[in-house]
């Protein structure tokens, strides 16, 4: 075994851990009794225990040697925190808390626990923890409690284990019995160095107070969450003093016995991750947040969450700064979620939890996508303000996977023209974007809005389940759908990934729902490609990787075949896509974008005539119906951009001429889904004709694309009733037309979509070259440089 | 040292009210490129950028650093855009002050080192 290097608290707690399990004082310990029961208290997986004696070479010798068994508690620490276990982890981890043993374990253990946590300054949960339940009192609007804030706090903090036993009332109602309680266990336990409360405390306690007098609005329900969070501290160290542990503190609390609620406490929090909000917290956020906002599906304007937050007293620069965090698709208001959130940061703030620097993961904003659940809806709703790829990197969460890495290439790539289209769309959104941004932040405006260029899985889902006509900020989506899939990536993959669900989900047959899913996806990617900005990123990710095969021969394809069609449809946009986009697209769940699909198909095929390079509309045309007016603004925004404009409405107009007739063959072909994709390219080349109805989603898709590339802000409705004269004129279209007709459609598509997906990486891999030859330069430049000195 | 740059800026923000202020239609120019305040003792350029809310984005570049292409520019000022809405759209943040947003401070940063 590796040498252990132990800190001297670690030493001291190991030791005595160890003395606990050596009852028979031979200086080992056997792997049996003390030390299992040890072990099962760290509350860790059999596994994981396991591997834990194996790696301390318990198993070895057969029981647990003084080494071994210091070493098989720094692994426990290790895994509490949620490192892998390796035997190099043993002295490179700092900071590492100290293994946590839950009730297992005897109280004095709990205690040791919490002393040395409590004396430790646990690394990643930077800082110290300050007693929160000082706060937690004074949250409680006890009367009693007034005087105390200083008192308990001090005391408090010596108890540790006992301050988080003894409130074993209900934190709403009794918040006196928590304070005596508090005291009391002060009193009991001196291991605590007070000396870390009282200092925590101090700056607590003048908070407390200020909070007790006030805040009618904070005091009862926050006190169970502070109360929590008060709780918690004392009995771990920082990784025990989740927010979650804190939440189980006072249901422990409330339970009972006060010896044994903290070991409880510990167990619960044992395995938390620190930013975790329970339910217990998640209900009292829900309750506030009704309070300001009774449709819990709707959002909080940034003034009312101004007002609301500003209550908690907390400094105007924290608060802007956990807006900054919380407000995850920037647009101005907080949904349920970022609420959630945000709530949750500032209680943890005011608990004396430092503020993270990017949004926990746990924290993040649910993504609609998957769960139809109605959360995120709302907040596509919000102004969109357009989402740099910077600001989603930075901001956003640390797991943001390569979507956000793909943003800063996708930027740097701005210098290439085929990129510059995306940029330039992007400044366009921005512009539009900031008319409405600076005009009105807060307000959620209902149409034609310049919407996030995020990504948004989540707002198409949204938007297909709501269908409100507001903008999104497609962007937020993209931050709902999932943590790490915030850059705007996702909003390719999500569009692709809509499809995929939406013709799944379409419930149409089984060959519509394939064709409509060809279409989406088809029709996303050329979205994408005619409208620059939206998903440079999606581009980008997926430069690198060779564009995926192309699409099978779609020649004659019936609708039995529907499914190679479908498969090889959504091959061709994958390709097009790129990797990053399809990685996305089995992701999401098949939310149905059959508007966009359609749309999208239509758009592919004349887009992919027109427009070589990207665009990056995916997200416009995720949404659906209820994304309409998102749509629209995104072609307003497209339009703003002369360049790229000029090129779209010219290239659409024309590409969608060409498919028509194409469309319309290929519409009696393909059933519904192909009527719906003709009068979508129809209805494109007709301009702002409108979408059909949902049953004719891909058809909207079309529409929308055609909007987006023609500014054209009209209302839902009005699109979806031209459409559907539409789409019954297209039904009316003899289903006559020769299958190879089709299929020979069908291929050119396919092969357009495939050119694209060539210009794109072409362009991407130029834009490499230029780069490396910069580099070479600059190398070359330097040798020169030293050159001359190597002759000396 | 500072100093030349504020006597810089304010000069470049005549010279871009001028041009705001001379365009009778409704052309919301995003950007300038105004390559033209180029000294020859203070070696540098302006480039200027007026968002739709008349707010004043000014970037001054050293001109013996490579020149950078226009585009970079026009990317440099979009990511200040997108970084200053993301700002404004904090409730907490009154416009006039000034920004204090870690992510904000710490984008314009990276920004910078970017191409330098």
């Amino acid at each position: 075994m590796e040498t252990l290097t132990l800190s001297d608290v670690e030493q001291k707690y190991y030791s005595d851990l160890f003395v606990y399990c050596d009852t028979d004082n031979t200086k080992k310990v056997a792997s049996n009794g003390r030390v299992r029961e040890i072990f099962r208290a760290a509350q860790l997986p059999a596994e994981v225990i396991l591997q834990i004696t194996e790696l301390c070479g318990a198993t070895r010798l057969g029981h647990f040697g003084r080494s071994q068994f210091y070493i098989a508690l720094k692994l426990i620490a290790v895994a509490q925190s949620g490192l892998p276990l390796r035997v190099e982890s043993l002295n490179t981890v700092k900071d590492l808390p100290l293994p946590r043993f839950t009730v297992g374990k005897n109280e004095q253990e709990a205690r040791h626990a919490a002393v040395y946590s409590d004396s430790e300054n646990q690394g990643p949960y930077s800082g110290v923890i300050p007693r929160p339940p000082g706060r937690g009192h004074v949250k409680k609007p006890p009367p009693l409690d007034t005087v105390q804030p200083c008192v308990p706090t001090a005391d408090a903090q010596p108890d540790t284990t006992s301050p988080v036993v003894s409130p074993s009332q209900s934190p709403p109602t009794s918040p006196h019995s928590w304070r005596k309680h508090k005291r009391q266990a002060s009193g009991g336990n001196s291991e605590r160095p007070p000396v870390v409360a009282g200092a925590v405390w101090t700056p607590f306690g003048e908070t407390q107070s200020a909070p007790v007098s006030g805040d009618g609005m904070w005091s009862p329900p926050v006190q169970e969450s502070w109360v929590s969070f008060t709780d918690t501290p004392p009995a771990s160290t920082i990784p025990t003093m989740h927010p979650s542990s804190i939440q189980e503190s006072t249901t422990i609390r409330t339970v009972a016995s006060a010896t044994t609620a903290n070991e409880i406490q510990r167990q619960s929090s044992n395995y938390d991750d620190p930013w975790k909000i329970t339910e217990e917290q998640r209900q009292y956020y829900i309750n506030q947040f009704k309070t300001i906002q009774p449709d819990l599906n709707g959002l909080i304007p940034g003034s009312a969450a101004k007002e609301f937050f500003t209550k908690s007293k907390l400094p105007i620069l924290e608060l802007s700064h956990i807006w900054e965090l919380s407000d995850f698709d920037k647009d101005g208001a907080l949904t349920l979620d970022e609420f959630c959130a945000a709530f949750h940061l500032v209680v943890a703030r005011k608990n004396g939890y430092d503020l993270p620097e990017k949004l926990p993961e746990s924290l993040m904003p649910k993504l609609i996508d998957l769960d139809d659940s109605a959360e995120v809806p709302d907040q596509a709703q919000e102004v969109g303000f357009p989402s740099s790829p910077v600001e989603v990197t930075s901001n956003k969460s640390p797991s943001m996977p390569s979507l956000n890495q793909t943003w800063p290439e996708l930027n740097q790539s701005n210098e290439w023209e085929t990129f510059s289209e995306r940029s330039s769309s992007s400044q366009t959104l921005t512009q539009f974007d900031s008319n409405i941004a600076p005009a009105d932040p807060d307000t959620a405006i209902v149409h034609p809005v310049p919407i996030r260029m995020t990504p948004s899985k989540i707002h198409m889902q949204e938007m297909e389940l709501k269908r409100t006509g507001s903008d999104h900020t497609h962007p937020t989506s993209p931050l709902m759908v999932k943590p790490p899939e915030l850059s705007e990536d996702n909003k390719l993959p999500a569009s692709i990934k809509f499809v995929a669900g939406n013709t799944v989900g379409d419930g149409y047959s089984s060959s519509d729902s394939f064709t409509s899913d060809q279409e989406p996806i088809s029709g996303v990617v050329t979205r994408q490609r005619s409208h620059s900005g939206t998903s440079p990123e999606g581009l980008k990710a997926v430069a690198p990787a060779p564009p995926p095969p192309p699409p099978r021969p779609q020649a004659s394809h019936s609708r039995s075949s529907s499914l190679d069609m479908n498969r090889s449809f959504a091959a061709v946009p994958a390709g097009q896509q790129q990797p990053g986009v399809v990685a996305y697209a089995p992701a999401v769940p098949p939310r149905p974008q059959p508007a966009q699909a359609s749309g999208s198909h239509g758009h592919r095929s004349t887009d992919g005539d027109a427009l070589g390079p990207h665009a990056s509309t995916s997200p416009q045309k995720i949404p659906e119906q209820p994304n309409f007016a998102d749509f629209s603004h995104f072609q307003a925004f497209a339009s703003e951009q002369p360049p790229d404009d000029a090129d779209k409405h010219g290239e659409v107009p024309q590409a969608e001429k060409a498919s028509d007739p194409t469309c319309s063959l290929r519409t009696p072909k393909v059933d519904p889904q192909s009527e719906e994709r003709t009068p979508a390219t129809v209805n494109s080349t007709k301009g702002a004709t409108p979408l059909a109805p949902p049953p004719k989603k891909p058809i909207r898709r079309r529409l929308k694309s055609e909007d987006e590339l023609r500014p054209d802000v009209e209302e839902h409705t009005q699109k979806s009733s031209v459409g559907a004269g539409v789409l019954t004129t297209q039904l009316s279209i003899p289903r006559s037309v020769g299958k190879d007709k089709k299929a020979i459609q069908a291929s050119i598509r396919r092969n357009k979509e495939t050119n694209t997906v060539l210009a794109r990486l072409n362009s991407e891999l130029q834009q490499q070259l230029k780069d490396l030859l910069e580099e070479r330069i600059s190398l070359e430049v330097q040798l020169e440089q030293l050159r001359p000195f190597s002759h000396l | 040292i500072e100093l030349k740059f504020h006597y810089t800026v304010h000069t470049s923000l005549d010279v871009v009210e001028e041009k705001v202020s001379a365009v009778g239609k409704v052309i919301v120019d995003q950007r300038e490129l105004y390559l033209g305040l180029l000294y020859p003792t203070e070696d540098y350029k302006v480039y200027g950028y007026v968002t739709n809310s008349k707010v004043k984005f000014v970037i001054v570049v050293d001109s013996s650093n490579t020149s950078l292409r226009d585009n970079e520019i026009r990317s440099m000022f979009r990511k200040l855009h997108n970084s200053f809405t993301d700002v404004m759209c904090n409730p907490f943040y009154n416009p006039g002050d000034p920004i204090q947003s870690k992510v904000f401070d710490s984008m314009v940063s990276s920004m910078m080192v970017q191409t330098c």
